[in-house]
């Protein structure tokens, strides 16, 4: 009896140990990246007038409701407002046709490709950066759920390997900063803990909006590590294992950072 | 150029509103180099006035301080109904407008 108690303690404190290793945050100590901006880029953010994230989400409503390409069809014309509510905080997922793992920009290109007959927008063009941030703040609020399950998976062990793996000049991985130095300072700055669910996002560095693979690019580029081309699959891998990692954190889109 | 104002929609006569507005512009400083490196021509919004029904309230001369999609809010006073209208400049000569009207009650 004893031994039987023993060892259910044992393969609890096992369970636990490999939980503990999966998620290096636990979800009680999220903190989204606003969190660690100053008081000023805080008010900023959440004054939907003057964050000028906002100017995006704009163009991106005419966007949405314009038609394009051959077939002369509007996002719109499919999709109405409130069926996409939320939807973004899913991404990144399978895209079901296709069995690929598609970021937001991903499934954008899909739709105009496939389905309007229209040329897919170029990764940071002001028209993707529009489309994507005003589908993005149609989920303001929402949770983010990442699914790993069925073909998801390899994509996440794939992004959890990219996520682990030191690289560049400095050696660093992801995980060296964001999993185990959060809060502490880097020079000027508080080491976040890198969470995509922002973006894309107004930087103050860029004095433009951005996507989540340039601040992926510029965290690699910070660290002198090789910079890959925008939607290759080891940032969208990436992205999945991000989305994972900040499970439950409330999309913000447009977000203002530093 | 895309811009959004801010006024409230009615005041009544004499209250001080608060006027704001949202440019979005790359207020290209002058002072960077492209990848190739060649000076980039500085091109800002260096003109930017608001008038009250025909009448100037707010002008500023904005330079290269000022960051990328320029925000400026100040305040007025809410004397009859109609049109505040922006208008702006940049340095290469492109000119932007936009309005938006205000009732006043009282």
């Amino acid at each position: 009896m004893r031994f039987a108690g023993l060892a259910l303690a044992a393969a609890a404190l096992a369970a636990g140990a490999a939980h503990a290793e999966e998620r290096a945050i636990p979800p009680g100590e999220l903190k989204s990246g606003s969190a660690f901006l100053g008081s000023d880029l805080h008010a900023l953010q959440n004054d939907e007038f003057a964050n000028p994230g906002m100017l995006w989400v704009e163009r991106g409503a005419k966007l949405w409701s314009e038609p394009a390409g051959k077939k002369n069809l509007a996002c719109a014309s499919c999709h109405k407002d409130a069926s996409i509510r939320g939807v973004a905080a899913s991404y990144p997922k399978i895209d079901k046709a296709s069995g690929k793992l598609f970021n937001l920009e991903g499934r954008v290109n899909a739709c105009r490709v496939d389905r309007q007959g229209a040329e897919p927008f170029r990764y940071e063009s002001e028209d993707m950066l529009a489309i994507t941030a005003y589908v993005a703040r149609q989920s303001l609020g929402a949770p983010i759920v990442a699914r790993i399950d069925g073909a998801a998976r390899a994509h996440f062990e794939a992004g959890r390997a990219a996520y682990h793996l030191r690289r560049g000049q400095m050696n660093l991985s992801c995980a060296q900063c964001h999993d185990a130095q959060w809060g502490k300072r880097l020079l000027s700055e508080t080491i976040s803990q890198g969470h995509p669910n922002a973006y894309p996002a107004y930087r103050m560095e860029w004095q433009t909006m951005g996507s989540l693979e340039r601040r992926l690019r510029a965290c690699l580029s910070g660290i002198r590590a090789e910079m890959l081309p925008y939607g290759s699959q080891e940032y969208l891998d990436l992205e999945l294992f991000l989305a994972w990692r900040a499970q439950g954190l409330p999309i913000e889109t447009p977000g203002v950072r530093r | 150029m895309a811009a959004r104002i801010q006024i409230p929609r009615e005041a009544r006569r004499g209250e001080v509103i608060e006027v704001r507005i949202l440019i979005q512009h790359p207020m290209e400083t002058g002072y960077r180099h492209d990848d190739v490196g060649h000076l980039i021509k500085r091109n800002v919004i260096n003109a930017l006035s608001c008038r009250y029904d025909g009448v100037e309230v707010f002008r500023a001369d904005l330079s290269s301080g000022i960051s990328a999609n320029p925000y400026v809010q100040f305040y007025t006073v809410a004397e009859a109904s109609g049109n505040l209208e922006f208008s702006w400049i940049d340095d290469e000569g492109e000119r932007g407008s936009e309005r938006q009207s205000i009732v006043v009650r009282g």
